[in-house]
């Protein structure tokens, strides 16, 4: 299997290479105001070359995938998660149900489906700190949280938040107390984590809306705390 | 495998950096890579873990040096080639091979939103006794399997205590290599920082992972 990856790999990227200067030539020839034009990326031409096989031999349909890219630009996010903190600092015995039985807490709220099938939600406390990372590969609360940002895939993140998380947390700019307890939640398996963090002072009158604009993505992992303002004075 | 991928405990990776109001997709043919690996799933010929493991055979150099989908890419391009849905040639040309069939209607835009919505659970409601209870300690087994496991390096040998019970999932070390899918108990794993790493760890701080009846011993 490896070895027929190392081969594909090189003529994939031959086979795009030679599309690519074909195309160059193309417009060179078609009209000289189109040779400075962008050439497109040896990715865009793999993958573009895969869809339009893929399509042609009656595996996958264009309109699906639109409609999945569509889903996850636009409609999936972490709004969704702070919509399900604020209600749980907003209603005590839906925080109850949460902390017991997200899945269906989080179903209340219309929220589930793929990546977030069985989830826990982990309270932050003034003496307890939990944040997650997926050290194997990238396990991230997609219905809750949407698709992860690069740095939660990235090697210094996968790698260094079990060993290093107060320093991890640091380079976030979060410095937590010497006697706080931190939770490092590793994914390896097929349950997802939400950070459900403390309720910033100051906040009493808040609505529920008011306090799930305040909710950062980032929180929600547990690589910050919540502001009673969002930065920029957007709350 | 003990593999690049395995990188929990390494410190040599560099800072976190993020970026500031960062897309969902950096370019058009990375959300066009996740949406093909989720439709081409649909037929079946391979999965969760098993694509997993197809990313994690991506050898060590090129896996650090590749994006995230640039990786997801080589992954996609080599189940469907392992698999047999196409053949490298075809991926090389961008064309089906002459006379080659055509599938069955694939998932429309409709049924890729219900499969979504609906999830995929390696949960199975099947009676398997649990080979551990909460609250009772447990060493993880040093284990070094050459094919696909979720038993990270760092944790193995190390004894933890039972948290919880999650209940019966696919064993992902035999469901990778399409052997089964072996459900068996998953639990919360809590480590002292300081059993995993040494005294230059907080005593109070943990590290909870999720962990198979097949990864654990008694302590």
């Amino acid at each position: 299997m490896e070895s027929t990856r190392r081969d594909f790999l090189t003529t994939a990227a031959t086979a795009a290479g030679a599309a690519a200067a074909g195309n160059l030539a193309h417009a060179q020839a078609q009209d000289h105001d189109h040779v400075h034009q962008a050439v497109p990326s040896d990715m865009t031409l793999r993958v573009k070359s895969l869809e339009s096989l893929l399509v042609e031999k009656g595996l996958v349909d264009s309109a699906a995938l639109d409609a999945l890219v569509d889903t996850y630009e636009h409609k999936v996010g972490p709004r969704n998660g702070a919509q399900v903190v604020a209600r749980a600092w907003a209603d005590p015995a839906y925080k109850e149900r949460l902390l017991v039985d997200a899945d269906k807490a989080i179903a209340e709220l219309g929220y589930g489906g793929m990546q977030g099938e069985h989830m826990v939600v982990v309270e932050n406390t003034p003496s307890v700190h939990n944040m997650v990372v997926c050290t194997l590969c990238s396990c991230y609360p997609w219905p809750v949280l949407g698709l992860p940002p690069v740095w939660y895939k990235s090697a210094p993140y996968r790698s260094r938040s079990v060993i290093d998380p107060r320093g991890v947390l640091r380079e976030f700019g979060l410095e937590l107390s010497e006697d706080v307890e931190v939770r490092v939640w590793d994914s390896t398996a097929e349950v997802r984590f939400l950070v459900l963090p403390e309720r910033p002072a100051g906040t009493e009158a808040l609505s529920e809306d008011a306090l799930a604009a305040l909710v950062t993505r980032n929180s929600m992992i547990g690589v910050a705390k919540v502001l009673p303002r969002r930065e920029g004075g957007a709350a | 495998m003990n593999g690049v991928h395995d990188m929990g405990g390494m410190q040599d990776m560099g800072p976190v950096q993020e970026e500031k109001n960062e897309p969902v997709f950096h370019h058009p043919w990375e959300g066009r890579v996740f949406a093909m690996y989720r439709a081409t799933g649909a037929w079946r010929k391979w999965n969760l873990d098993a694509a997993r493991y197809a990313r994690e055979l991506i050898p060590p150099a090129e896996y650090l040096r590749m994006s995230y989908y640039e990786k997801w890419y080589a992954a996609l391009a080599d189940m469907l080639t392992a698999r047999g849905l196409v053949t490298r040639a075809e991926i090389e040309s961008g064309r089906p091979a002459h006379g080659s069939a055509k599938a069955t209607p694939p998932l429309t835009p409709k049924q890729m939103l219900e499969s979504v919505a609906k999830g995929a659970s390696a949960k199975r409601d099947v009676s398997v006794a649990p080979r551990f209870q909460a609250g009772q300690r447990i060493r993880a087994r040093n284990i070094n399997p050459v094919g696909h496991t979720r038993l990270p390096r760092y944790a193995r040998g190390k004894v933890g205590t039972i948290d919880r019970d999650y209940g019966v999932f696919v064993f992902p070390d035999t469901n990778a290599l399409f052997l089964g899918e072996n459900p068996q108990h998953l639990y919360a794993v809590r480590f002292s920082a300081r059993e995993l790493w040494g005294d230059q760890a907080k005593p109070q701080d943990t590290v909870y992972l999720s962990m198979w009846d097949d990864y654990l011993e008694p302590a």
